[in-house]
Parts: structure tokens; C-alpha cells; sequence
């Protein structure tokens, strides 16, 4: 079982990248669908509060196997979480490691930092600030933007679509401002 | 140019389609229905179990890429493109049809200043919340369960761009 063993290390970039880059010609040969993912938020807006909104107004049915491909994922996750468990504990770059320290950050073990991603922090600062403004910044922005990572910096770029250079050049700068400059401030308010 | 082909019947289904391009469209004429659908969650099993085993979905991978302190995920997204665009460059050379015997269509991504502002609060919330829409999905199935509560205020967010959408510069 060395394969099962290795399958459960953590996967470097020039396995899991490749993967990523194949989903986009195997959703187009499937069935003619473009990659990406942040429209599922709509389509659920659409399937779920439309709300007479003309936005929302649209045929989400047709859409539906975007939902059914976020399903996936989640399911996915399941199945990677906890039936390929990495052995090992999460490796985190030193200088990361240190900076986040100063920040406040103690607990380094898990994929999310449990000090913010937990339970007890839903009805608190940090839950209304990483977990529902955060959460507001990516669903509006992704629409606003008119795509996500996927839909603009994977399947837009590789399709050659300059206005998704655009975006993807703002996601970077939204993320390094919010990294260097807001998280300090924010981290600092909720310690 | 860039575009396999442009669909025409899209901008019927579309209102306003220049101030708002989809991603993630369906561009096949044929209906599927429930079980045709299921083809898409299986590639999503897949897609979820590369995210976390890759650790993608991790608040702290994209800490390490707003920090330079590693070149993980810049790696992922760079060959992840240069795939999927030697991958649709080979569609287009030999012209290859989908399962169904479509004629592959995606169409193009218009230019708004959505893409400016808007991507730039996506990236204020990425470094947040350390994940895109996709990751959300896969960190809610790895057991974080808090992230519904994001993924519900992301919900939210696209209903309140959705209402002031006409309002907003594009």
C-alpha cells in the first residue's frame, strides 16, 4: 500500500496544478461547460431569493450542474479530510509562521487557524469579521468581478481574456492589501 | 480571436449580458437532467479531494503566497493555466467536439470596472477568509464547520450585488 501511503502526503504543485488545469478541457468535453465556481452563489440567489430581482432572474436550472460540481466538492473534501488523512501535522513556512505568531496566531496545526475557525468564534469580533464580512468581500466581489480564481485567473487566462488578467491583477492586489495592511489592524482589534 | 466560438443565443438568456459575463456557464444546447448532472459532481469529487490534499483550501497557504514565503500556490495557479491553455489550444487546432458532438464554446469575458473593484474587495476577502468560492466548499466538507456561516454571508454578498447592481460603476 505505498501508493495509499504517498496518495495521503500533502501533494505538491506540479501534481495538484496539472489536475486543476485538466478540469478545464474535461467540464468543456463533459458537456460544454466553462470552469468556474463562484457563480453556484448565484445560482442558489436565483434558485433559492430571487426576490424579483432582474439579476436573479434567469433560467438556474440550466445551470444546475454548477451546483451539482460544488456538491463535489465538499464531498471531495470529505473523502480527502477523512479517508486520505495526511499522517503528518500541516507544515507552514517559518517566516509565515513568525509573522503570524506576532500576530496573534497560536495554533498552527490544522489547515485553518483554529484560534479563528472555530465554533465559539461565530457569535463573536472574529466571527463577524473572518467569517461574515469576509465572507460579504468574497461573495460580492467575485459577482461584482464577474468571476473567482477559477472562473477568471484559471479558465479566463487560459482562454487568453485580457479583462481576466484585469481581475486576477486585483484579486493579488485586494489579497496584499489586506494582508499587510488590514489583517495586522484587524488581528490586533479581536486579540 | 481568443474565443472557440461565440455563442449568439447566449445573449438571449442573458439580461445585461455585457455588464455581467457568467463564469462557469453551461453552453450545451442538449438538457440534462438529474443523473446527466452527476457527471459534474464526480469531476467535483475529484476537484475537492486535489484542493485539500494539496492543501489549497488552507488559510495558511494563502498567507504564504500574499507573504512570498512560499511558492506553492503560485505554482498551482501557474500550471494550472499553462494546462488548461495547451488543453483548449489543442481543442481549437483539432477541433474536437464534446461527448454530446457539440461544437466546444466558451464564451468571452467582457471588460467592466467590476473587474477592478470588484476583484479587489474578492482579494481583501480571500486574504480574510483564505478562500475563494471553491476552497469554501471543500473546507465546509473537511469539517470546518464555521465555514458554512462564511459561505452563507458569501450568498448573501452576491444577493446584495445581485440588488445594487445597477447602481454600482462598471
Amino acid at each position: 500500500m505505498e501508493l495509499f501511503e504517498l496518495i495521503r502526503k500533502p501533494w505538491p504543485w506540479y501534481i495538484a496544478g496539472p489536475l486543476i488545469g485538466f478540469t478545464v478541457p474535461i467540464l468543456l468535453l463533459l458537456g460544454n461547460k466553462s470552469f468556474g465556481i463562484s457563480s453556484s452563489l448565484r445560482h442558489i440567489c436565483a434558485a433559492v431569493i430571487p426576490a424579483n430581482i432582474s439579476f436573479f432572474k434567469y433560467d438556474w436550472k440550466k445551470e444546475a450542474w454548477n451546483l451539482f460540481f460544488v456538491a463535489g466538492i465538499a464531498l471531495g473534501g470529505f473523502i480527502a479530510t477523512y479517508l486520505l488523512t495526511n499522517p503528518d501535522s500541516l507544515l507552514v513556512a517559518e517566516s509565515t509562521k513568525a509573522s503570524l505568531m506576532q500576530l496573534g496566531i497560536t495554533d498552527f496545526s490544522g489547515l485553518m487557524p483554529a484560534d479563528l475557525f472555530s465554533v465559539e468564534n461565530i457569535f463573536s469580533l472574529k466571527g463577524l469579521i473572518f467569517f461574515v464580512a469576509g465572507g460579504f468581500l468574497v461573495g460580492f466581489g467575485t459577482r461584482y468581478a464577474g468571476g473567482c480564481t477559477s472562473g477568471h485567473a484559471i479558465m479566463g487566462l487560459a482562454n487568453l481574456q485580457w479583462p481576466s488578467l484585469v481581475a486576477t491583477f486585483f484579486f493579488m492586489a485586494g489579497g496584499f492589501f489586506s494582508t499587510w495592511i488590514l489583517l495586522p489592524w484587524l488581528l490586533k482589534l479581536v486579540s | 480571436m481568443t474565443t472557440i466560438k461565440n455563442n449568439t443565443t447566449l445573449e438571449a438568456n442573458l439580461s445585461d449580458k455585457n455588464e455581467d459575463s457568467f463564469d462557469g456557464t453551461n453552453q450545451q444546447s442538449q438538457k440534462e437532467g438529474f443523473t446527466g448532472n452527476l457527471k459534474y459532481l464526480i469531476v467535483g469529487v475529484f476537484f475537492g479531494i486535489v484542493f485539500v490534499k494539496a492543501e489549497i483550501v488552507s488559510w495558511f497557504r494563502i498567507q504564504e503566497m500574499f507573504r512570498f514565503d512560499s511558492f506553492h500556490m503560485y505554482g498551482v495557479i501557474g500550471s494550472a493555466v499553462i494546462v488548461g491553455l495547451i488543453s483548449l489550444q489543442i481543442i481549437k487546432r483539432f477541433n474536437i467536439r464534446t461527448l454530446g458532438g457539440e461544437e466546444v464554446s466558451i464564451p468571452p469575458k467582457q471588460f467592466n470596472k467590476g473587474q477592478i473593484y470588484g476583484g479587489f474587495m474578492f482579494g481583501l476577502g480571500w486574504a480574510i477568509t483564505g478562500a475563494c468560492p471553491g476552497p469554501l466548499f471543500a473546507q465546509i466538507g473537511s469539517g470546518f464547520l464555521v465555514v458554512i456561516i462564511t459561505l452563507l454571508s458569501g450568498i448573501a454578498g452576491t444577493w446584495t450585488y445581485g440588488l445594487l447592481r445597477s447602481r454600482l460603476p462598471h
